[in-house]
């Protein structure tokens, strides 16, 4: 049976049509979520797609973060439910505290708009278990706020625990500096495009995996990041009770 | 219940880098103007709120504060009291 995937629909977003059919052609049944419903309707994962979630007023991603559909995805979340915040998508679980570290304004001020590389850091993670051996990812980039922070400590920590899961590298794979380098587009420190949360079930990232889905788009790099994401909802999804059982023991609420 | 009205300055904690306080800096010496610098650039949010006293206003207040207006990982508040308009336009 096919696997149903849940795409949230916030008032603003602009990738939710884009990411539904990536997961799509990822082998999902894809389904949108509106912001304004309290239930996930069952799916096995959920993908905060990109855009300007309530105009990105206030700053980006925290209005949304209250809306009733995110305290069904931190419940969900809580319990050990996959999920993945794409652009916008990120700076929502971020501002929700479901990752750690917070999005701000690209240290060249300016929106960016390009094709960037990553890395995978881990490749035995739900989001890039099938990503292969390593190599740079080419996917494109379409923000404001992506410069990725968090105090020495906490990024110390990050590295300690396996929580980086992607950085900026440049064509050869070498990882970018924060400054000063076309590699990272945003400055962000230790060139970090995407993280994990401690217990592994959620991640965020800045690039568009769904903007490369297909060679047609120029790129179909970013597929085996939704696919990653699809089986493994997949085998949640049809997991026996017991086998769940390592799932975080967290207190279910926001 | 009276109505407060308050003010909550939001900035960039110290260390944070601030682009914008750093691009608006770079553009004083167009002005003409020299030996400023330090420049931050924050928001403000001014609310009025009813409530039974003050500090219970203000609580409320300091509750928005931490969980909206401010990111607390990235920026510090001030909450600041300030005269009520005498017509608030909506």
């Amino acid at each position: 049976m096919t696997v149903r995937v849940g795409v949230v629909v916030f008032p603003g977003s602009n990738c939710d049509r884009d990411t539904l059919r990536g997961l799509e052609l990822a082998g999902a049944e894809a389904v949108a979520l509106w912001h304004e419903q309290a239930s996930l309707d069952g799916v096995a994962a959920v993908v905060l797609p990109g855009g300007f979630a309530y105009g990105d007023y206030l700053r980006a991603g925290v209005i949304a973060r209250f809306s009733p559909v995110m305290r069904a995805v931190a419940a969900f979340a809580a319990d050990g439910g996959l999920v993945l915040g794409i652009c916008n998508g990120f700076q929502v679980l971020a501002e929700a505290g479901l990752v750690p570290g917070a999005l701000l304004r690209n240290r060249g001020l300016r929106f960016l708009g390009r094709d960037v590389r990553i890395a995978a850091e881990r490749l035995d993670t739900p989001f890039t278990a099938l990503v292969g051996d390593g190599r740079p990812l080419r996917l494109p980039i379409a923000h404001g706020e992506g410069f990725y922070f968090a105090d020495e400590a906490t990024l110390d920590e990050l590295e300690r625990d396996g929580q980086v899961l992607f950085r900026y590298v440049d064509a050869g794979g070498t990882r970018a500096r924060a400054e000063g380098d076309p590699a990272n587009p945003n400055g962000s420190l230790r060139a970090i495009a995407g993280v994990l949360n401690a217990h592994g079930n959620v991640a965020g990232l800045m690039p568009h995996p769904e903007r490369a889905s297909d060679a047609l788009l120029g790129s179909d790099d970013g597929l085996p990041i939704l696919r990653s994401l699809v089986e493994a909802a997949s085998r949640a999804a049809h997991a026996p009770v017991s086998e769940v059982a390592d799932r975080a023991p967290v207190a279910v609420g926001s | 219940m009276s109505e407060f009205r308050f003010a909550v300055n939001v900035t960039p904690k110290p260390g944070i880098l601030d682009p914008q306080g750093r691009a608006v800096e770079g553009s004083l010496g167009h002005l003409g103007v020299e030996g400023v610098t330090g420049v931050r650039v924050g928001r403000r949010v001014e609310l009025t709120v009813e409530a039974a006293t003050e500090s219970e206003a203000r609580a409320t207040v300091d509750r928005l504060a931490h969980e909206l207006f401010a990111n607390p990982l990235i920026e510090a508040f001030e909450i600041e009291r300030i005269e009520l308009p005498a017509e608030v336009a909506r």
